[in-house]
Formats: C-alpha cells, sequence, structure tokens
C-alpha cells in the first residue's frame, strides 16, 4: 500500500505531534479510570476503557493508510456526495438514534455505538472548501453569502435537537469565511452579540439599552454631519435593544435550570452544587491541586478518587493538570497550539484554493475543540460537552478528527503532483 | 490582513487559557487545600414505606428487614473464594460471573452481589463478614405481607428501570419503587421522600462534616400509612370462593363508591414476589398467558355483559317513555323479530309486564322495549345515541377514574359504530337487537357491571369506585367525593328493584335466598368464544351474577363473573349470595352450600380447550394465610452513594 511519492512529501511535523496527543490521551485515560488499590490492571484489558480507547488507537493505522491511499482529487470530486452523506447520517439518528447520556446522537451497532456528528465536521469542511473552489465565488455578493451559510446551517439545523453545544463548533468557519473574502461585519457583529450576550447576563436590560443608547448616540454626534446616518443608527439601537432583551427572555424563560446554572457558575452566581457546579468545582479543584509540577504520574488523589465527573471523556484535561502540573498543561497547550499553527502554515501554501480552504476549517476545527473544551474545564467557559481531540475517550471521536486531519496531510502531500 | 485575524484568535486565546491554568494551579492555593479535604459525597436517607391498611384498622401490608451483600470490586483483597462461595452457596463460576458484571458497571462503586438474604443467611455471613474486604451488608426495607390474599389490589415494589429513572428525577438507579396496584397508584404517598446529606470528604475518604453547615441538605419525609376501603375479610373469602375458577369479583359500597372487595382469579401469594426467588417467580407469573395470575379480571376482563344489561335496557325505556310499569308483552318462549329470525327465551311465557320480565328475565320482553327506544324518533342513529347516551352515565364505555393503576373501557357503541359495520343504511332496530339482552356489540369490565347496580342501589347516582380511605396526612382526590347522577329519573328505579328483588323469591335465582337479608340481584349468563389454533370455537357459556342488599338502605353491590361457568345461577349466583351473607352478617349459615362453592373447581372445563397447558403452581390452589406476626417498624439508612455521572447539556 506505500505510495513512496505520499511518504516522502507527508509533513511529519504534524504526524509526530499527532501520535504524541493520541498516546499521552490513552495514558491519561488509564490514570483516570484507574483506583488506587488496583495494581495489577493491564492497560491492554479490553474490557476496560483503557483498552478499548488502545484498540481504538490501533484501528487508526490502518484508517490512516487508506485516508492517504486514496487519489487527492477524490476528496475534491466526491466532496458534495460525501456532505450529502454525512447528512443524511445525521437525519437518520431522529428515527434510528440511540439516547446515550441523555443525547440521541448515536448508531448502535450491538456493543459498539457511532457519533456521526464526530464525522460530519469533516464533511462539511470538504463541501464548504469545495463551494468556495469550484465557482468563480465572490463572497461579497449578497446571494453567495446566502449560499454558503446554508451549507453551514443544514448540519447544524440537524446537529442541535440531539447536541445543542457542538453546534457551537461551526461558528468557526465564519472566520474561515472571513479569510476568503466575507465582508468583515459579519465578524463584527458576531464578536459585538458575544460581548452583548455576556453583558446582557450581568447587567439589566433595560440598563444595557440605555448604555448602548449613549453610545450609539456619541459615536453619531461625534462622527462628521455628512457621515451621519440616522436610519442606520435607528436600526442598529433597535437590533441592540432586541438582541439584549430576547437574551433575557431566553436565558429566563427558555433555557432550563441547569443550562442557567452553566452561566450562573462562570458569574460566580450561587448554585446548586448537586448539578453543574459539582463538576466546575471538582474539576477546578483537581487542576488547581496539581501545582507547578503535578502529583506524578498515576499519583493523582483527585483523579484516583473519582471525583471529577467524565473524567476520560471531556474532562480528561483534569488530569494532565493534577498529575503533570502547569508544565504539564504548558506542554500540552504548546502542542496543540504548535499543530494548528502548523496546519495553517501548510494551508497557505497550498497551490488550490480547495485544499487551503480545507486546510483553514481543519485548523479551525481543531482550535475551537481545544480552547472550548479547556476554557470549560478550567471554569472560564460554559459546560459544554464538546472533547478535547486526539486525548478525549471515544472511537467517534478519534477517527473523526484523524480522518479530519490525514485527508489535509494527504492533500498537502500532493501539492507537488499538481499543476 | 485577512490572513492574520484567526492566527491571532488563536494567539489570544491560548495566552487567555495559560494565564488561567497559572492562576489555578500557581497562584490559587486554596485549591491545593480543597484537594485534601475535597469531595462531596451524596448520601441518601431512605425513609421507610408506609403501611397499608384495610377498611377496619387491620394491617395489612407492613416491612422487613432484608440484606443484600454488596460489592465494590476494587477493594476485593485476599478473599477465599473457596469459604466465601461455600458459605453463601454459590458455585465459583457464579461468584467469577457476578464479580465481572460488577466490575462492568463500576469498579469502584457498590452493586448488589446477592440480593435478599433472610435473616438466618445474614448472621452467618455477618460473622466473618470482615474477612472478606470489598463486601459489605446493605439494609434494605422489603415488604413483609401480613396476609396471603390481594396481591392484585397491592401491586408489588421493583427496582426502577432506566426509563423511569430517565423521566422522573426523583429517582436514582437502584431505588424502589411500585409497580400495579395501590403500590403504584399511591406510590407518592407511600415512598415518602427521601432526604440527602452532602457530606465533606478528605482525600482518605473520612467524613468531615457536612457541606457547607448542611445549606444544601434536606430531611427525609416519612411515607404516609395509606387506608385501603376493602374489607379485609370480605377479600379473603372471595379469594377463597375463587379457587379454581377464572374470574372475577367487585365489591362497592353504593353510598360511598369504596370498593369493598376486588377479586381476580385465578390469583397468587403476594409474598412470592419477595425475597431471592422474586424474579423467578415473576417471571413464572408473566409467562402463564392462559390462566394469566397477573392479569386483573375485574379491572380489565371486558366480557359481554348479558341478562344484568336488561337492568340498563328497561330503565332506558322507562326514562324514554316508549314503556312503562303496565306496558305488556306476549311471550311464546322466544320472539320473531325479524322474518325468519328468531330469539329464543327460557321465561315461562304468557303476558308479562316488567315486574316478571326482569325475575323471569324475558328475552321478548327486552327486545321489544329496546326496539322501541332506538324506534322512538324514526330514525335508528338518532335512537341509539339516545340510548348511548344514557349508558355513558352509567360509566360504560370510559374508563371510570378510579384509583388502580389498570382499567379497560370496555364498549358502548354509537351511531358511529353501526354506520362503520353497516356502510349505507342497512341497519335498524332489529339488525342490533341482541344489545338489548347484553349480548350485542356492549362489552363491559366487572368494575363497570358492579359500578351499574351500585347505581340501582343508589336509585340514580354514584361516586368512582375508589379503593382509598383515608391518606395518613392528606386528604384523597376530590373527584372520589362528587356526586354523579344519571339521566334516568330516580323514580323509574323503585319498579326495577322491585322486580330485581323478585329474582330471589320467585325468579332466576330462586332459592339462593339468604335468611334475613333482602337481595336484589340479576342473573347472567353470556355467550363466548375464542380462536384455538385459528379455528372460532364456542366455549362454554359464563356466569354472571350481579347483586345489592339491603333492598332499602343498601350496604354493599357486588357483581361476579366467573368464566365458562354455565350459566347465572349455578357458580356466580351462589358466589355473589355468600359474599352478601360474609359482609353483612359476617358468618355463614348455608355451610353446606359454602363447601360447594369453596371445593368446586372448573379445571376441568379450562383444561378442556387447552389439554396440554402446564399448570402453574403458584397460582393459588388453597388458602392458608397464616397470619404472620407484625414486625418493627425498623430504620432503614442505605449507605451513601456518590454522585458519578456528569449531567451533560
Amino acid at each position: 500500500m506505500k505510495n513512496q511519492s505520499v511518504t516522502n512529501n507527508l509533513d511529519w511535523i504534524s504526524i509526530v505531534i499527532y501520535f504524541t496527543l493520541v498516546i499521552m490521551g490513552w495514558l491519561n485515560i488509564y490514570s483516570s479510570s484507574l483506583s488506587s488499590i488496583e495494581e495489577e490492571a493491564s492497560i491492554f484489558d479490553f474490557t476496560q476503557i483503557y483498552g478499548k480507547q488502545f484498540m481504538f488507537i490501533i484501528l487508526t493505522i490502518p484508517l490512516i493508510f487508506v485516508v492517504l491511499s486514496v487519489d487527492g482529487k477524490f476528496y475534491e470530486k466526491f466532496s458534495s456526495v460525501i456532505y450529502v452523506i454525512g447528512l443524511f447520517s445525521l437525519a437518520g439518528l431522529f428515527v434510528f438514534g440511540k439516547t446515550i447520556k441523555g443525547q440521541a446522537n448515536w448508531y448502535s451497532f450491538g456493543a459498539f455505538g457511532i457519533q456521526p456528528s464526530e464525522f460530519v465536521k469533516a464533511a462539511t469542511a470538504l463541501a464548504l472548501a469545495k463551494y468556495l473552489s469550484d465557482v468563480q465565488v465572490n463572497l461579497k455578493d449578497l446571494n453567495r453569502q446566502i449560499q454558503v451559510l446554508g451549507i453551514l446551517f443544514l448540519p447544524i439545523l440537524l446537529i442541535v435537537p440531539h447536541d445543542p453545544g457542538s453546534a457551537l463548533i461551526y461558528s468557526v468557519f465564519i472566520l474561515v469565511l472571513y479569510r476568503e473574502g466575507l465582508p468583515s461585519w459579519y465578524v463584527w457583529t458576531g464578536f459585538i452579540a458575544l460581548i452583548l450576550f455576556v453583558l446582557a447576563l450581568v447587567i439589566k436590560p433595560i440598563v444595557l439599552t440605555g448604555i448602548a443608547l449613549a453610545v450609539i448616540l456619541f459615536i453619531y454626534y461625534r462622527s462628521r454631519i455628512i457621515n451621519r446616518n440616522w436610519i442606520l443608527s435607528t436600526m442598529v439601537f433597535v437590533m441592540v435593544g432586541g438582541f439584549v432583551f430576547s437574551v433575557d427572555y431566553v436565558f429566563n424563560n427558555v433555557f432550563k435550570q441547569h443550562h442557567r446554572d452553566r452561566f450562573n457558575i462562570l458569574l460566580g452566581k450561587e448554585v446548586d452544587m448537586k448539578g453543574i457546579g459539582y463538576n466546575t468545582n471538582q474539576s477546578e479543584i483537581a487542576i488547581g491541586s496539581g501545582g507547578w509540577f503535578g502529583k506524578g504520574y498515576l499519583e493523582g488523589t483527585q483523579t484516583k478518587g473519582g471525583f471529577v465527573p467524565e473524567q476520560h471523556t471531556d474532562y480528561i484535561f483534569t488530569t494532565v493538570g493534577e498529575e503533570w502540573g502547569f508544565l504539564g498543561c504548558l506542554f500540552v497547550i504548546g502542542l496543540f497550539l504548535c499543530l494548528i499553527i502548523r496546519i495553517i502554515y501548510l494551508a497557505e501554501r497550498q497551490k488550490t484554493k480547495f485544499s487551503r480552504v480545507y486546510g483553514y476549517c481543519v485548523a479551525g476545527i481543531l482550535f475551537i475543540h481545544f480552547f472550548v473544551n479547556i476554557a470549560m474545564v478550567a471554569g472560564i467557559f460554559p459546560t459544554i460537552g464538546v472533547p478535547l481531540p486526539f486525548f478525549s475517550y471515544g472511537g467517534s471521536g478519534l477517527w473523526g478528527f484523524t480522518i479530519l486531519l490525514f485527508i489535509f496531510l494527504k492533500m498537502d502531500a500532493n501539492k507537488v503532483n499538481e499543476w | 490582513m485577512r490572513k492574520v485575524l484567526l492566527p491571532t484568535i488563536i494567539f489570544i486565546s491560548t495566552i487567555l487559557l495559560v494565564l488561567r491554568l497559572f492562576y489555578l494551579q500557581v497562584i490559587d492555593d486554596t485549591l491545593k487545600l480543597k484537594s485534601d479535604n475535597n469531595a462531596i459525597k451524596i448520601s441518601y436517607d431512605y425513609p421507610e414505606r408506609g403501611y397499608i391498611y384495610d377498611r377496619n384498622g387491620k394491617l395489612l401490608v407492613a416491612n422487613q428487614p432484608s440484606y443484600d451483600i454488596m460489592v465494590i470490586p476494587k477493594d476485593i483483597k485476599d478473599l477465599d473464594t473457596t469459604e466465601f462461595c461455600s458459605l453463601l452457596k454459590i458455585t465459583k463460576e457464579d461468584f467469577l460471573k457476578k464479580v465481572a458484571k460488577a466490575k462492568v458497571y463500576s469498579p469502584r462503586l457498590p452493586s448488589v452481589f446477592l440480593s435478599q438474604l433472610n435473616k438466618k443467611e445474614y448472621a452467618a455471613f455477618q460473622e466473618v463478614e470482615r474477612n472478606f474486604t470489598g463486601f459489605y451488608i446493605q439494609k434494605r426495607a422489603l415488604r413483609d405481607y401480613q396476609v396471603a390474599f390481594g396481591a392484585n389490589v397491592f401491586g408489588f415494589i421493583t427496582q426502577v428501570n432506566d426509563k423511569i429513572i430517565q423521566k422522573n428525577k426523583y429517582y436514582n438507579s437502584g431505588d424502589l419503587i411500585g409497580r400495579q396496584g395501590v403500590e403504584e397508584s399511591y406510590e407518592d404517598f407511600l415512598r415518602g421522600i427521601k432526604g440527602v446529606k452532602y457530606i465533606q470528604k478528605d482525600k482518605y475518604n473520612r467524613d468531615i462534616g457536612s457541606y457547607k453547615e448542611g445549606r444544601f441538605d434536606t430531611i427525609a419525609v416519612q411515607g404516609s400509612d395509606i387506608t385501603l376501603s376493602i374489607d379485609a375479610e370480605l377479600q379473603k373469602y372471595g379469594e377463597e370462593l375463587m379457587i379454581n375458577k377464572r374470574g372475577g369479583i367487585v365489591a362497592i359500597e353504593p353510598k360511598t363508591g369504596e370498593i369493598l372487595a376486588l377479586v381476580t382469579a385465578p390469583s397468587y401469594d403476594p409474598a412470592i414476589l419477595v425475597g431471592r426467588q422474586r424474579s423467578k417467580n415473576y417471571t413464572t407469573l408473566y409467562k402463564d398467558s392462559i390462566a394469566k395470575p397477573l392479569y386483573d379480571r375485574g379491572l380489565l376482563a371486558e366480557y359481554t355483559p348479558g341478562s344484568p344489561f336488561k337492568i340498563l335496557t328497561g330503565l332506558v325505556a322507562l326514562q324514554e317513555g316508549v314503556i312503562d310499569e303496565n306496558f305488556s308483552v306476549n311471550c311464546h318462549h322466544g320472539f320473531s323479530y325479524a322474518p325468519g329470525r328468531f330469539m329464543k327465551c327460557h321465561c315461562h311465557g304468557g303476558t308479562l309486564q316488567l315486574h316478571r320480565g326482569i325475575y323471569e328475565s324475558c328475552n321478548t320482553f327486552f327486545s321489544t322495549s329496546y326496539m322501541r327506544t332506538i324506534d322512538k324518533y324514526g330514525n335508528p342513529p338518532k335512537g341509539v345515541d339516545v340510548w348511548s347516551n344514557h349508558l355513558k352515565s352509567f360509566g360504560l364505555g370510559q374508563f371510570m377514574g378510579y384509583d388502580l393503576p389498570t382499567g379497560k373501557k370496555g364498549n358502548l357503541p354509537t351511531s358511529k359504530t353501526y354506520k362503520k359495520m353497516y356502510p349505507g343504511w342497512g341497519w335498524s332496530s332489529k339488525t342490533i337487537v341482541s344489545n338489548a339482552i347484553g349480548q350485542g356489540e356492549v362489552l363491559m369490565t366487572p368494575i363497570q357491571l358492579a359500578n351499574m347496580i351500585a347505581i340501582v342501589a343508589n336509585r340514580g347516582y354514584y361516586y368512582t369506585p375508589h379503593i382509598i380511605k383515608k391518606i395518613k396526612g392528606h386528604k384523597i382526590d376530590k373527584k372520589f367525593t362528587t356526586k354523579h347522577v344519571t339521566t334516568v329519573n330516580k323514580k323509574y328505579f323503585e319498579p326495577m328493584i322491585n322486580g330485581l328483588f323478585d329474582v330471589y323469591n320467585m325468579g332466576t335465582a330462586h332459592g339462593l335466598n339468604v335468611e334475613g337479608i333482602e337481595i336484589c340481584g340479576k342473573t347472567g349468563t353470556a355467550e363466548n368464544f375464542a380462536k384455538i389454533n385459528g379455528k372460532r370455537v364456542k366455549l362454554q357459556d359464563h356466569s354472571i351474577f350481579v347483586a345489592f342488599a339491603p333492598k332499602d338502605n343498601p350496604k354493599i353491590a357486588i357483581a361476579v363473573f366467573v368464566e365458562n361457568g354455565y350459566w347465572g345461577a349455578r357458580w356466580a349466583g351462589p358466589i355473589t349470595s355468600l359474599m352478601i351473607e360474609k359482609y353483612i352478617k359476617r358468618k355463614i349459615t348455608r355451610t353446606d352450600l359454602e363447601k360447594r362453592m369453596l371445593e368446586g373447581s372448573l379445571q376441568g372445563e379450562y383444561n378442556k380447550y387447552y389439554p396440554n397447558a402446564i399448570v402453574d403452581t403458584l397460582i393459588k390452589s388453597k388458602i392458608d394465610g397464616p397470619v404472620k406476626p407484625i414486625v418493627a417498624k425498623p430504620i432503614i439508612v442505605k449507605p451513601e452513594v456518590k454522585i458519578d455521572t456528569a449531567k451533560r447539556n
């Protein structure tokens, strides 16, 4: 199966970082599921999750070979087919989906489950890259904007009912589109909306609207008379006011208490320690107790005591924090940073627009998972069930990220053969 | 410029993360301290389940302590497996299987290793418990039945399933919940509310006090005792009388709607669904698809009501004014209701009025009355709907709203039913005349029959039948004290009751009189068919009886249904009369009749249809019912359970 030209041109830096992260993840999963008394447990015990993770890791190797040996043009040619299959797999969940831990986003094959949403990220990235490269697309054109946002919203609409948190992942594509020419006001609007959202939770809506009015009036009167546009200013004010009040309404009337608690805990308000407060509290304690150097591998008392819930999946980073300390965290964060920056670097030197956009998508997806996950574990982001790429336990997640990354590495290795 | 945005955001975010981690790990010392005194564990304090009493204050269901052996797989150390296995009388394979199963659930959390040990087994194990690290004993409360009857009334206790846990936040895995019977309908009162304690632990798992001075703790609320309207003695007697028969008895106090007895046969001893044999026994009962011991015939079985339905036919005809007391019909041992259609009649024939029509159960009389009712408006659909509405006010064709978790609506046809059955206009009162004598499309459950006769006893009203009398510390549902009045005027009941009274004196139940009690009743015989091996087979008729007593100021209204019991007066009639005597006089004078009923068996009849059926040994074949001593209320405390799953999204 080995293709000489492919292996020569592969970006080995990315691959080394990839395997380092995967192996570290596995070791931490082992630690997180081990108890203090069990001594002779084998890390290859397939009845335990660390054994299963080992199996998942082994299975990535043939997967990587397949991804790399497929012709480089395949992904571009079949991107829309892959995207449609992805959408169908999400739609099928409404009929055949199995509920695990309150989320009906699994297909179950006996003891074995698949989460299609983990693979749809790569499919969406392919579709987006294809769309932006296929036509002479000018993202300044409103019709194009609508079409490209449609590509993003289809999977979001299908994911939200099962798993509203991970729909957030798709917001990163806006940054990719910006790179390809989306007007900057999209990004600014998103940014301002984010700030208003946070402010709306802290400040009373009527006060916040007042402040917004003051700011808008200030800008209006400070700008030169020719530039004053009272229609635009009024519209902005109405939209800001409407947004602030609807955030307040949604927060207090549509959200359930456990959703509210996720924000309240960040805002330092008192929450019920039974539910979500418990997770974040425990996770902060585990990380915080690590100090500079950590307690040593397999020595974490919080990890051993099983105090952090879901520690092997979304909260895996707490094990790093407790057992490897601040330096260990820096190392892992450094690896992620290197990988993501490396991918952006590789993307910029691609010869085709298709592979450049795809590379950007890969970097963006990895980044937002990495950031949201660690920010949540460190208690500066609401609790959203987002895995840490390559680290968290789970076959679907691991394979989804592996495919995502290696498709890009294949494109990158192929670039010399392209005209 | 556009190239820079994503990398910039990435760098800023990463710096943010690093700063946050630096703060948590290096600057903030309190977290390190907290990790030494960490861990809030949640421990639950399970209140004791409420007791169940009968209407006279007799204790029916109490609690008993039971012992489960729990295992924490990771804690198992230096175990002498042979000794352990021989002590608990299990094989080594069993042992390995159970430990492996527990390990799959969680190596760190306790799982049940062996459940529901009796006191002797518990004592033996307790002595050497310290040799078996990783195993410990957990005390739980099980139901302790003071009586060997009433299984269908009580229901049983079982562990909650995942479906309920997901739906109802109150329950955690391993909690107990009432299923079927009053255990299910009054679950919220019986179980009480478990208390929650948040306990701070250090890293050696030692308690170091309550979390935040107990701000989040709640105190357990005791389960409420409930008093049923059941009369234990009558219930027991009813079950005894129904041994080796199939069917149901429902007895109601007319004045209040309180259910005095709710018997289904065959039945089983409630105690077999407690203890180590529970799941095996439950499976056996569940799999018996022929005798169906778990099927509450009193509430669920929909039968054609047969002749007792003539009471309703008569009352509706009187109310509609199509007959009166003096309305006469000529019966020639049958009734030719259409050319070539003849309905046989077993009355003595000749000219008769409502009075004799009822006590001799004349088919001709009631068919005529029924046809006049339907034809009154010159439009059969209209007639049927008027008739149907009257019956609806008697509780037919609906769940009546009683407080037991199962039920069936029966069937009450309307004009729509017949428009569907006979498309076009191809039907008239003649087509559906079999409704007149309860052999048509109407289906009733025994409790609907009992409610019907209670309405007659009350001369036109009823209270929704219910089995609850009192809940300690709470009021019972208002709907059970709301009077429902039927659409038939009070004055039409008196002539009907006179006829029902003479059923005993001169009519079809002649000879079943109880000295000193004026009983009004009606026999019934209902044809029935079954599909056996794909063929429609006519089975032996069902035996039915409805009655109330005494005639003035009635104390009990009762419906008895005996499957394949030939005719009304053969099985259901005597059983009814014995039940009434038992309830009103508290003792039986006609001992030979009693003996015949107690010992009589229809098993031969049932075996005819399913000769190869294996007889279910769990079904009661005799009543012994030794009354066990009452156990003092023990205090039940479950060991703490730690939260181990995060609630995501």
